[in-house]
């Protein structure tokens, strides 16, 4: 079991506002007049099914993206402008991780405080260690991200994410490709070091029992367009039925087509 | 019109990375380690194959002008300045930058594209670590120091395998002291700092469009490959053609 005593606190965090973002590319829109607006502290969750938008959202939070119009400001300050990642601590754990292949977990890790020289080398060690001890990952300190596990990966992914002492964490499907146990345990962690670190954190994911398991409030996004905001437990029966669909899908088996690909089988 | 605003986007990304890189000169002192692997990798990794491929084109200069002016002309005894010169000036700039482009060029874009595509550039950008100052600057710093070292060990290469067909080919026959007192003159110190200066405009062109190109890159594995392959043509275009104008103002 992982040993969250040794996470840092940080101490100050920010609020995340979206008002009226609208992205499109090509001329085909895929974020839709999104407005929302995220508590600092808190651990704000935006579902939605694949290809609605969600990554990409997550994207224009994290300064990656620039909108078509309207505007994402953490804090007070515009995520567009490239001297907000100057201002504000702001780390993302990308789906698929995102770990530079060519250096070892360890120095995935010590990438951050090296080229913003925020100590000496024994500092750096303490610091990335620490964060590899939070995560149970020392045995892979050494390891480059090729002979890496899934969910180890995605724990290297989350513990460089805790080396910068963020001020804001974006987690962009961090449950993808792993298997119940290890999608529960990344659950966990994401809450434990939110409530050691009281760091606002925003999750994009489809996985639903990610979200009401770990969300102070959540989001659902459809087709670009926000489609509800509330507390998990307003989700647990959700009046509209194409949210009802996406949280709790059923599959008609005697659909027509099930029916169709019977008699082709035959 | 599409090809056109394409070409024309293409060459504003280009200054603009170049801008960009500049802009953190100052950080380059603190980018030792990672401006001397580059210089390693851009230097190092190219010479056998400059070696061998220099001597071989003086060679070849020498086998053939020596047929031709000895047959024509009977001026074999100017053979060494011809190859001399020719190597100095226009063959030793562009062969090590074709052989840089094929080389490193090509290397730089498939990494970059990797690692633009698997979302590694995007993980430097969040980290406020911008990859012109990580990525781009530590190359195009080595490619400049490099170039005029390959350029010169292309030269001589060139020369003595030139001297060495002039010597052991029986109906050119020319004696290395000979060859070598032609070479030396009719050649000046411009013309070896015009070759030099031509591979310095070379190296920082591939090196900064296989940068660009690599980091512009969207898609999956096939575009990387598609990414290399653009970038080894823009790159070659580029050296032929920049060779004519960069030439013209030399002169």
């Amino acid at each position: 079991m992982a040993d969250y005593s040794a996470t840092p606190f940080v101490g100050k965090t920010f609020g995340v506002t979206i008002d009226k973002l609208n992205k499109s590319f090509d001329g085909v829109p895929v974020l839709k007049n999104v407005s929302l607006e995220v508590r600092p502290g808190e651990i704000f969750v935006i579902m939605g099914p694949s290809g609605s938008g969600k990554s990409v959202l997550l994207k224009h939070v994290a300064g990656l993206e620039l909108p078509t119009s309207g505007r994402v400001l953490i804090g007070s300050h515009d995520a567009s402008d490239p001297k907000t990642r100057e201002r504000v601590r702001l780390a993302l754990v990308f789906q698929a991780g995102a770990l530079f292949n060519s250096m070892t977990a360890y120095d995935n890790l010590a990438l951050y405080p090296r080229e913003h020289r925020l100590c000496n080398d024994a500092g750096i060690r303490e610091r990335v260690m620490r964060a590899l001890q939070i995560l149970s990952l020392e045995k892979a300190a050494e390891k480059y991200p090729s002979e890496l596990s899934g969910g180890m990966k995605k724990r290297v992914a989350i513990a460089r994410a805790l080396v910068m002492e963020p001020e804001l964490l974006l987690y962009d499907e961090p449950t993808s490709e792993l298997d119940p146990v290890m999608s529960a345990t990344i659950a966990e962690i994401i809450a434990t070091l939110r409530d050691h670190t009281a760091v606002t954190t925003i999750v994009v994911s489809h996985d639903r029992d990610l979200a009401l398991g770990i969300a102070d409030r959540m989001a659902v996004l459809m087709d670009g367009r926000i489609c509800a905001v509330g507390k998990p437990a307003e989700f647990q029966h959700p009046a509209d039925p194409g949210i009802a669909n996406f949280l709790n899908p059923t599959i008609d088996l005697k659909h027509p087509r099930f029916r169709q690909l019977e008699n082709d089988n035959e | 019109m599409k090809p056109f605003h394409a070409i024309l986007e293409g060459i504003g990304s280009t200054v603009l990375l170049a801008v960009r890189s500049a802009r953190y000169l100052n950080t380059l002192p603190r980018q030792f380690p990672r401006f001397i692997e580059q210089c390693y990798l851009i230097g190092y990794t190219t010479m056998p194959i400059v070696t061998i491929l220099s001597f071989f084109i003086g060679s070849v200069l020498a086998l053939e002008s020596g047929h031709s002016m000895e047959e024509a002309f009977s001026a074999k005894q100017f053979i060494g300045t011809l190859v001399g010169l020719t190597m100095v000036r226009e063959l030793g700039p562009v062969m090590v930058a074709i052989l840089v482009t094929g080389r490193v060029g090509s290397a730089i874009t498939a990494e970059l594209a990797s690692m633009k595509v698997y979302q590694e550039v995007d993980a430097l950008v969040t980290m406020n670590i911008p990859p012109e100052r990580m990525l781009v600057l530590p190359r195009l710093a080595a490619v400049l120091v490099m170039m005029p070292v390959l350029t010169t060990v292309a030269n001589l290469c060139g020369w003595y395998g030139g001297a060495l067909v002039c010597k052991y080919t029986a109906f050119i026959s020319v004696q290395p002291e000979a060859y070598f007192e032609a070479l030396k003159r009719f050649m000046h110190m411009s013309d070896v700092w015009h070759g030099l200066a031509k591979a310095e405009v070379f190296g920082f062109v591939v090196v900064l469009v296989c940068c660009n190109i690599g980091l512009s890159t969207r898609g999956g594995p096939r575009e990387i490959g598609a990414a290399v392959t653009r970038a080894v043509v823009v790159s070659l275009i580029l050296i032929l053609v920049l060779d004519y104008f960069v030439t013209k103002v030399l002169i």
